[in-house]
């Protein structure tokens, strides 16, 4: 019997023990093991190409490069062969990382940034709510609360820098024209794909650079992580024998300085002030209320601040102010009207029809709490398909650049909109409305998905202009969750979608002048 | 050997609404030393009720007047047949429905997972003034509907396929008893309608890495052939996971620790030869990305016997 008991457990054991090993339950990503990035065409000309900000690709200027025959650039050279030489499977790693693109994966930490900042802070004891400080951005609550426009500005501005830095870089790598170390030296090993593009100054530090000082105003609280990805992507560049050091100084430089303009025009255009004061929120409602309409009220409990309701004043990037005005569309359903109530019902019977496929679209596009917002979804969607198009680093920039400004330029829009109509959502007209997602904390006409939505699809239908018809059905997708989910009326989401697709057509009309082509 | 049986149900186990219950503690088959006859399967169905209005957002306690009371309703439908008097199959089945009596998120309801039991009794033997016995018990849960895993903490389940082993060991002297157990459960991944998701780290995919979880539940009490009156304490602890953020909402990969202690009854009612009524509650007692839930439940189960075996309808394990 002793024998059998000792069976039983060793048995037991065992099992317990080795079922966990015996499958890995490790989860790759999408874009974790993708082949290192090799243009279809260089675009070696594009420092002709329009930049956004900056007056040329020469207001800030880059040195003339050591030759490559002179001591100090074989130094540069030697030190690829030493770190080559001692390369470990962890560098390695790094290597195939950053080499499928240094647009994309800067693009990525934005967005993994965006979705670790997405949190709307906890009441104060007294029912008020306490704001981030840029000041104090570790305390709590963390600074910034990167809601759908914190967002969608970041990745304007940081998607728009980025192309200008990109665009004055390659004015220099084709004035300068020094080769890359490898084709200097036969003798250094590439762990990339080579290129005749020249490599000074080293576009991947440019990105870098670009994004590091973008990044110390929108995420300050966030350098530790920032610093460390700067420092892997650079000595990713000399193992892959891609760049000598001297390459990547040069082209960091250019990147911080053009970052430092964008900078400015951060602090000054106005977002700093879109939270707004209780003069302000107090004054939305009475405004509201003296048009004769019902006003919006925060469903949270405590009632929460409406979300950023001077957004709307923002200075966007593809058109001046009296035009982001006039895109603003005209009102929706009066609130007593009996279309609304037509929509509130509409609404309501989404909500008592809840099929698993709603709810499979709704979270699917719900890109709420916790993610990277809808402009960041966008931003998936559009790398995962550029990634198969297998564009120039300058290219990428441009591409994200256009539907980055666009998704800011919504946000400006669709803010001005909800606030000038101050509209209540369905469950506010009808309590019984229980909803598929949480309902965002700020008023309804017009759907912020839509919009963004709208300007996205209008924006990659033109980079990709085969895959016009997928980007319209998932932005009438995207659009449609939102009545799904109860937190819509159709009005916001049909009105949003058209007002999303006229804004992103300055994007698109900017593209057809920018030089680029397509 | 006249064992006996109460089909109560794992489900609760299994309705790991993390936030809503990760462990309830009643009366469980596969988890008490009661054994089926040969031949007899005991089959019944049973409810139950579990709310809670404050949780753990990580390791600090709150309510969430946005969620106002979370509460998850369940009626189930087990069942316990005896193979032979050492090994006993075992299967439930519940139906779940959540909801949250305040802020506006729309409840969940539906089929949840299936679980299947293998119990084996290996030993059973005097030892000092009672009797020692041993337990192997193996379980899977399975999925039965496409429910919404990432929806916490309204979802009826977390829709991973998880593989339970257990030992356990039950010493009875007179009318009085102590059962120990042990579990490691193996969780599948699972998917969710997003394709990226934020937990420490950002994640491009549907697929998310759930990590494994361990079980401990300790009776005792008072078993005699007429009822069974126990006190229990249950622990669910997840290897793994991450702690939700702060005013975050929760996530299927949570680390959801739970610690309850409750009371179960079981009567077998001297009128209806194979009858019982089951009845029980608990508590929640500590926890960690996880409601502190109350829950009761009731039941009812009847023994059929197959191939004329007389109905046996003792609770004490024969002593040899």
């Amino acid at each position: 019997m002793r024998k059998k008991i000792l069976f039983f457990t060793i048995a037991i054991a065992a099992i317990a023990i080795g079922l966990p090993f015996a499958c890995s339950k490790k989860v790759d990503g999408r874009t974790d093991n993708l082949a290192p990035l090799q243009p279809a065409k260089t675009d070696a000309d594009a420092g002709a190409w329009k930049t956004v900000l900056l007056a040329g690709p020469t207001e800030f200027a880059v040195a003339a490069p050591i030759a490559t025959t002179t001591p100090d650039y074989i130094a540069q050279v030697n030190e690829i062969k030493t770190w080559q030489a001692n390369i470990t499977s962890a560098e390695k790693d790094m290597v195939k990382y950053w080499s499928a693109g240094a647009v994309l994966r800067w693009n990525e930490i934005l967005r993994d940034l965006v979705a670790k900042h997405n949190l709307p802070p906890y009441q104060n004891a007294d029912g008020t709510y306490p704001f981030p400080s840029a000041n104090n951005p570790l305390a709590y609550p963390q600074f910034p609360f990167a809601n759908p426009p914190y967002a969608a500005r970041a990745y304007g501005y940081v998607s728009a820098a980025t192309y200008d830095a990109l665009v004055a870089a390659y004015y220099y790598k084709k004035l300068y024209n020094r080769a890359a170390p490898y084709t200097v030296d036969a003798t250094v090993t590439t762990m990339i794909p080579k290129s005749d593009l020249p490599s000074y100054p080293s576009e991947d530090a440019v990105v870098e650079g670009v994004s590091v000082e973008m990044m110390k105003l929108l995420f300050p609280g966030d350098q530790d992580y920032i610093q460390q990805k700067a420092e892997e992507h650079k000595r990713a560049r000399i193992l892959a024998g891609a760049n000598v050091r001297s390459d990547l100084e040069a082209g960091e430089a250019l990147g911080r300085a053009v970052a430092q303009k964008f900078v400015t025009r951060a602090r000054g255009d106005r977002a700093g002030a879109a939270i707004g004061t209780q003069a302000d929120w107090t004054k939305l409602e009475t405004d509201c209320i003296a048009r004769g309409e019902k006003p919006w009220y925060s469903l949270e409990v405590p009632k929460r601040p409406p979300m950023l309701p001077l957004f709307g004043k923002v200075k966007a990037f593809l058109f001046d102010s009296l035009t982001a005005i006039s895109l603003r569309p005209g009102p929706p359903p009066l609130t007593g009207s009996s279309k609304m109530q037509t929509e509130t019902d509409e609404a309501l019977n989404y909500t008592t029809h809840d099929t698993r496929e709603h709810y499979r679209i709704v979270h699917f596009w719900a890109d709420g709490v916790n993610t990277y917002t809808p402009p960041g979804h966008w931003d998936a969607i559009a790398a995962e398909d550029f990634i198969t198009k297998n564009f120039s680093e300058v290219r990428w920039a441009r591409n994200l650049a256009l539907l980055n400004m666009a998704e800011m330029d919504a946000a400006i829009v669709c803010w001005d909109t909800k606030y000038f109509y101050f509209n209540p959502r369905p469950t506010q007209n009808n309590p019984a409305i229980k909803t598929l997602t949480g309902i965002p904390n700020f008023p309804s006409y017009i759907s912020g998905h839509s919009t963004f939505s709208g300007a996205a699809a209008t924006v990659l239908s033109y980079i990709i202009p085969e895959n016009a018809a997928k980007y319209a059905a998932m932005a009438q997708e995207a659009s449609l969750s939102r009545m799904y989910a109860g937190i819509h009326y159709r009005a916001d989401c049909e009105v949003g979608l058209t007002v999303g697709a006229n804004v992103g057509n300055y994007a698109v009309n900017r593209g057809k002048a920018d030089g680029a082509g397509n | 050997m006249k064992s006996l049986a109460a089909g109560i149900g794992k489900y609760c186990l299994f309705i790991c609404c993390l936030l809503a219950c990760v462990v309830q503690v009643k009366a469980q088959t596969d988890a008490d030393a009661i054994m089926m006859a040969k031949n007899n399967f005991c089959v019944g169905g049973m409810y139950s009720y579990s709310s809670w209005k404050n949780y753990w957002e990580g390791t600090l306690k709150r309510d969430n007047q946005n969620l106002g009371t979370v509460s998850t309703k369940m009626i189930g439908v087990m069942g316990n047949y005896g193979i032979s008097k050492k090994l006993n199959v075992l299967f439930g089945i519940p139906y779940v429905q959540t909801k949250a009596s305040a802020g506006t998120l729309h409840g969940q309801k539906g089929i949840q997972d299936l679980s299947l039991w293998v119990k084996w009794m290996p030993y059973e033997k005097n030892v000092g003034p009672g009797v020692l016995s041993l337990y192997a018990i193996g379980g899977i849960s399975v999925p039965t509907s496409n429910y919404v895993a990432d929806y916490l903490p309204l979802s009826i389940g977390l829709h991973s396929t998880n593989l339970t082993l257990r030992a356990m060991a039950d010493y009875q002297v007179g009318s009085f008893f102590a059962t120990v157990s042990g579990s490691y459960v193996v969780r599948s991944n699972v998917t969710i309608d997003r394709t990226a998701y934020y937990t420490t780290e950002m994640h491009y995919t549907n697929k998310v890495s759930m990590p494994d979880a361990a079980q401990f539940n300790f009776r005792v009490g008072y078993r005699t052939e007429r009822m069974i009156a126990e006190a229990l304490v249950s622990n669910w602890t997840t290897l793994g996971g991450f702690d939700i953020t702060r005013n975050n909402m929760p996530f299927p990969s949570n680390k959801m620790n739970s610690t309850a202690a409750g009371v179960s009854i079981k009567y077998n009612v001297k009128q209806v030869d194979g009858l019982s009524v089951i009845g029980g509650g608990s508590y929640t007692l500590a926890g960690r990305n996880a409601g502190q839930a109350t829950a009761f439940n009731g039941g009812v189960f009847y023994i059929l016997a197959f191939k004329s075996h007389k109905k046996i309808t003792t609770n004490t394990p024969e002593k040899k």
